[in-house]
């Protein structure tokens, strides 16, 4: 059976269960309605994630790509294509197979998989369970959409269609207000990016004739020096798109606001997949990035800087869901650099390994809500390894692959990504900019410490030391918080499990079953990339060979994956371990070796606006809220203002005029034309409405109509002559 | 009866509304229901019957077809001429597809004059279907008219408080563009066309005629005017608020829905080919007018306080869009404009029925009245939210396929001005996740919100046949662009050969400079 025969099972089986969950919404009540709610969602995702690890274990056989058509789309005729060249407009509805799309295919069906299956016990009290599942599922059709499309709008439908689903989720608890704004707000930042995608769409439309990936591709590597001097600008729209899904600065401001959204999908939609969704589109378009060294430089300089931003502000939180929200900027900032040194092998690596530690991570912290009676704040947690030994190591393990100690997986993928940016410099020997990927190597490194240091300030404070929150738990209170940020999960916990008197549990086995399956994936998930260099062979990792048909020759031109030597790999390898260790040492001495944490409060203390800076994360939304949103408003206004006193009071003045001038002779004219004609039809209407009508026909309706009468009096005496002089002439 | 039929399709479905129409007046007062029933029943009929166009009709047919033609005035070279191609076919489709469900959707809702309201709607459906299928231009220009004074007694007996007001400014704003037209059409076709033979109104033979640059462009503007007025482009516009918010919700979804189609309609159907070298040259003007629109349009609807106004200024941006595409002239632009005419009719015209059915239950349609109406009135909350991301341009849904045309096909001749308009899909999430938001969002926190009944039979049975169309046009638009194809095809033939042919003579006229004719717009 040919793959595109069963294919589009995969984005349909879970659009069906969707599709069924949310017309049962409405009514779906009680137990039994839920076992149907989990059969139908769990059911779908995971018939769809065994047909599309069928269809992988197929391409894995031989190798060959494989397209589908299934019906022209949007097909608009014959027309001017591209370039003078006539041709028919058109956009298929297409799905296509090769290495990345599987990569990406496995890793949204399998983890959504997962993912669901969590969610049946973090969410079983909610209210809302199947509609929150046919929310879900929905997300992994359009997910799947968005990584399996044959071109770049069906991507594009993908891409805004899982921006519908993250707004819907994130809003999920629709009734408390900031979980609405944050929904609203994530759209509309989105919708930004995307508003440079569509651009980048026109482009190749412009410049190519279509949008298809292999028609696209194969007409950029066959020519290169025809495409260069326009890659630029499709580019760097293209990759404004990828900021704002990805979270990139400076469109990175709806991240982590979407924690409002229950912790499932966070860890889904926020950490593991959705977000990914630029660095996929990136590496899908290397072939048009690679013709432009300076789109190229943008996105490595962009990646760089959000990755030690976001990093910093990651220093200072004290909601461990926002730590593990900037954190996931700051790791999207490093698959971003990784891409843009031309690692894109690394970008996608880094985004696998990613999505099992850092879901992990997530579903972690949502045990740790789950088991604290909605709690969030770290500081009121610690100690919790007691409690809740499965979460405890699960997450122990996934902060220790984040960090980037070896053998675990963050490490591999985090080392070829700064090792790319370290061995750039070697590639760009002699050209006056050759030093900058040192810049960007060295500010990566930085940023590894900082993701040391602020994972195990996490996890020190979770789970070391003694419990803080019996004196305050057993209720949801939050006082002294940043409300608005709170995932209102935790209201409803503190409801539902009132019962646990304010000890802190361990989650049920639906949800620790998972954190086991992720951090098994997130020990051994690195292998893959295993630099083969350690030991003697000069050869690409197994993942580069994996992925290196999506990276087609240029001009003729092969790709090359930078080549090392043993000593100057285990240079990097020591380096980059070390400043992992430097990172842990310092949260060892600050927060688990001195349990009163006087260091760090000594610093804050040292440098209170410093630390004030990064506890607000440098206050961008206050930025963005009185310029950008403060400036549309006002606008906004004005124009209204305009359009009530100015465009339609223009329309008031001619009346005026016209008034000044015929006075109030067209009394008449409104009397018996036009109330004549309304009472006309209305003939049977007496009383009250006659009444009323008469009050309302004043003044201001005479003169409108004498205006009008006027203006067009005129125009047609004016017309006239014109005609007549034409006539005659 | 089925050769009346089979010769005389369109004159059937014409006429059979007006028909219905004066038996429904005959109705006594009283038996309301029946006439509601045999409303409905006329309407639906039509609809039905105006099925058979698309089973007769030829989609690789470029021109008019079904068509019909009898002299009327044969001294003026006027005729009763009626035919069809792909510009007018889902226009004329949507105006039978809307009428019965306006009639559905005014069930429970209309409460006063019940038998007068069904005769207007009517009387208005033979005004529409009139203007779309006339292919003489006298013939247009008596049903364009015509159709203003079913809208006038709508919104003057049916409205709100401030109805004969509303009332007055749209029939005063659109006669005063149409008169305009009138003069100008006058001037076409008896010192133009009748300069060099026997004047005719029959629209085909007025194309492309060889008018110099001067006299073009004031007959350019003179029909413009009408027609921007209709659509209405910025600055014409302010009629257009005023008259939904006091129009029943009937009137606002026919008035949203077609009406204002008739304007971007007339763009195509007599500007661009009667006038290809005006069109060429005043192009930017249009599109920056255009552009305008989109983006004022869009966020004066942001600010507005009532549902209804903030509906009708998302129409000015929507409008914008199809103006754009049309003077854009290619291929791609044009098919996108005419699929986000219907389009808008589908999305707007389900938006303004869906406020209609709050306000049937509040009396209000102020946004500070609501919040947390998913909780209440959980089904209208889905209903509304799909639609307001289909009027959004949601991928999938049917606002998308029409804008992504528009923009793309623009982008080729007015890439400047497509960039600026796409600005304004932010501004459309902007303002629609804003009403969503403040309406059904947030806690339910008034009284009077709580325990609101959800949607009823005939609202569903409105608002559903919307719903199949958002979806289907959004994910297989090729249903409706592939007949349309032909049509539009020779429409930018006629345009462009035209253009050429005067662009070459332009050289020897000194005030009207020589035009490049491969890429006359991009200037």
């Amino acid at each position: 059976m040919a793959i595109g025969e069963y294919l589009w099972l995969v984005p349909l089986l879970p659009l069906v269960g969707a599709a069924i969950n949310g017309f049962r919404a409405a009514y779906a009540k009680g137990e039994k309605s839920k076992t149907l709610t989990n059969g139908v969602a769990l059911g779908s995702t995971l018939l769809s994630a065994i047909i599309a690890s069928f269809a992988a274990w197929r391409y894995g056989l031989a190798k060959v790509p494989y397209e589908v058509v299934y019906w022209d789309w949007i097909p608009a005729g014959l027309g001017n294509v591209a370039g003078g060249l006539l041709g028919n407009f058109n956009v298929e509805l297409g799905l296509q197979i090769d290495s990345l799309s599987i990569t990406m295919m496995m890793v949204v069906t399998w983890i959504g998989f997962l993912i669901h299956v969590y969610a049946t016990g973090y969410m079983g009290h909610e209210k809302g369970y199947t509609r929150f599942f046919a929310y879900l599922n929905l997300f992994m059709f359009m997910m799947l959409l968005l990584v399996l499309g044959n071109n770049y709008v069906v991507m594009f439908v993908g891409w805004e269609g899982v921006g519908l689903c993250s707004y819907l989720l994130i809003g999920f608890y629709y009734d408390k207000t900031f979980a609405a704004d944050a929904g609203k707000k994530a759209f509309i930042t989105n919708r930004i990016g995307d508003f440079g995608f569509l651009l980048g769409i026109f482009l190749l439309f412009n410049w190519f004739g279509t949008a298809d990936y292999t028609k696209v591709f194969a007409l950029a590597a066959h020519d290169p020096l025809r495409f260069e001097g326009v890659a630029t600008l499709l580019c760097l729209c293209l990759f404004v798109g990828a900021c704002g899904k990805s979270a990139q600065f400076p469109l990175y401001v709806w991240l982590p606001d979407a924690m409002a959204g229950p912790t499932p999908v966070s860890a889904l939609i926020h950490a593991a997949t959705m977000v990914t969704a630029g660095v996929y589109m990136v590496v899908r378009s290397n072939v048009l990035f690679r013709l432009s060294p300076e789109a190229m430089l943008v996105v490595a300089c962009v990646g760089a800087f959000t990755a030690i931003f976001a990093a910093t502000i990651g220093l200072a939180q004290n909601d461990i869901k926002k730590v593990l929200a900037y954190s996931t900027v700051s790791q999207l900032g490093y698959m971003f650099l990784a891409a843009g040194v031309g690692a894109y092998t690394a970008a996608i690596f880094h985004l696998m390994t990613h999505a099992f530690f850092k879901a992990c991570l997530f579903l972690g912290a949502g045990s740790v809500i789950h088991g604290c009676s909605g709690e969030q704040d770290m500081r009121k947690m610690g100690g919790l390894g007691k409690y809740m030994p499965r979460t405890h190591v699960t997450m122990g393990i996934a902060t220790v692959a984040i960090a980037g100690i070896p053998p675990l997986a963050g490490f591999f993928s985090k080392d070829e990504i700064l090792a790319s940016a370290f061995f750039k410099r070697f590639e760009t020997l002699g050209e006056p900019w050759s030093w900058f990927p040192l810049v960007l190597f060295g500010v990566g490194m930085l940023a590894a410490m900082c993701t040391a240091f602020y994972m195990f300030r996490l996890y020190f404070m979770t789970f070391v030391g003694e419990y803080r929150g019996a004196a305050e738990a057993g209720h949801g209170a939050h006082a002294g918080h940043d409300a608005h940020g709170h995932d209102d999960h935790s209201q409803g916990h503190a409801d539902d499990h009132g019962h646990y008197g304010g000890a802190p549990h361990e989650s049920p086995w639906s949800m620790t079953g998972v954190l086991w399956i992720l951090a098994v994936g997130s020990i051994l998930a690195g292998l893959v990339g295993f630099p083969l260099a350690l030991i003697g062979k000069h050869q690409p990792t197994y993942f580069q060979s994996w992925l290196e048909p999506i990276l087609l020759p240029i001009g003729g031109h092969a790709f090359h994956f930078h080549e090392a030597e043993l000593t100057m790999e285990v240079i990097l390898i020591a380096a980059s371990v070390a400043v992992a260790v430097i990172g842990i040492v310092i949260a060892y001495f600050f927060y688990k070796a001195d349990p009163s944490w006087s260091k760090p409060k000594q610093l804050a203390a040292g440098a209170p606006k410093l630390y004030d800076v990064l506890l607000n994360k440098y206050y961008v939304d206050e930025i963005y809220g009185a310029t950008v949103i403060r400036g549309t408003i006002v606008l906004s206004l004005i124009l209204k203002w305009i359009d009530t006193n100015i465009v339609d009071g223009a329309v008031n003045g001619v009346r005026h005029v016209t008034v000044l001038i015929f006075g109030h002779g067209s009394n008449l004219v409104d009397k018996y034309v036009v109330d004549g004609a309304v009472n006309g039809v209305a003939s049977g209407a007496k009383g009250s409405s006659t009444l009323l009508r008469r009050m309302q026909t004043g003044v201001v309706q005479n003169y409108a109509l004498v205006m009008g009468a006027g203006v067009v009096l005129l125009a047609v005496v004016y017309l006239a002559f014109e005609v007549l002089g034409k006539m005659q002439g | 009866m089925t050769e009346l039929l089979s010769n005389h399709l369109l004159s059937v479905i014409l006429w059979l509304p007006l028909v219905g129409a004066l038996a429904i007046a005959l109705i006594p007062k009283r038996l309301e229901q029946q006439a509601k029933v045999a409303g409905l029943f006329v309407a639906l009929a039509t609809f039905v019957l105006s099925l058979g166009i698309l089973q007769r009709f030829d989609d690789a047919e470029a021109g008019f077809q079904l068509v019909e033609r009898s002299a009327w005035l044969p001294a003026w070279g006027v005729s009763y001429a009626l035919g069809i191609d792909g510009i007018s076919l889902w226009l004329t489709l949507l105006t039978t597809f809307l009428t019965p469900l306006v009639l559905l959707s005014a069930w429970n809702s209309v409460h006063k004059h019940v038998n007068s309201y069904i005769v207007a709607m009517l009387a208005l459906e033979f005004g529409m279907i009139g203007s779309f299928l006339a292919t003489d231009l006298l013939l247009f220009y008596v049903f364009f008219e015509l159709m203003l004074v079913p809208m006038y007694l709508i919104i003057g007996v049916w409205g709100g408080p401030r109805r004969i007001y509303a009332a007055i400014k749209f029939f005063l704003f659109t006669i005063a563009g149409s008169l305009l037209m009138l003069v100008a059409i006058l001037y076409l076709v008896f010192v133009i066309k009748g300069g060099s033979g026997a004047p005719t109104f029959n629209i085909v033979d007025l194309y492309g005629l060889a008018i110099p640059m001067k006299t073009q462009a004031l007959l350019f503007f003179a029909f413009t005017l009408a027609f921007a007025i209709k659509v209405p482009l910025f600055p014409f516009h302010t009629w257009l608020p005023d008259a939904h918010v006091e129009a029943p919700t009937g009137g606002s979804i026919i008035l949203a829905g077609v009406l204002l189609k008739l304007g971007t309609y007339g763009f195509l159907r007599f500007v661009l080919p009667f006038f290809p070298e005006a069109t060429y040259k005043y192009a930017p003007v249009l599109a920056v007018l255009s552009v305008i629109g989109i983006i004022y349009g869009a966020l004066v609807a942001w600010v507005q306080p009532d549902m209804k106004k903030l509906v009708a200024y998302s129409s000015v941006s929507h409008l914008g869009f199809c103006v754009l595409g049309i003077f854009a002239v290619t291929q791609t632009s044009i098919e996108g404009s005419i699929l986000q005419m219907v389009s808008h009719g589908l999305s707007t015209g389900a938006l303004f029925l869906l406020v209609g059915v709050i306000y049937d239950r509040r009396h209000t349609r102020m946004l500070a009245d609501f919040g947390g109406l998913a909780k209440s009135m959980p089904v209208y909350a889905t209903i509304f939210v799909i639609v307001a991301l289909s009027s959004a341009g949601l991928p999938g849904l049917n606002g998308f396929v029409g804008e992504f045309l528009i923009l793309t096909g623009s982008f080729k001749t007015l890439p400047w001005y497509a960039v600026v308009a796409a600005s304004g899909v932010i501004l459309a999430a902007l303002y629609l996740l804003w009403l969503v938001q403040r309406v059904f969002f947030g806690p339910l926190d008034k009284d009077e919100n709580k325990g609101l009944p959800d949607m009823q039979w005939n609202e569903l049975a409105a608002v559903v046949p919307l719903l199949v169309f958002i979806v289907w046009i959004g994910v297989y638009p090729n249903t409706f662009l592939k007949k349309m194809e032909p049509s539009v095809r020779q429409l930018l033939t006629t345009v462009e050969d035209h253009h050429a042919a005067i662009g070459k003579l332009a050289v020897t006229e000194p005030d009207a400079p020589a035009a490049n004719p491969v890429d006359g717009v991009s200037r």
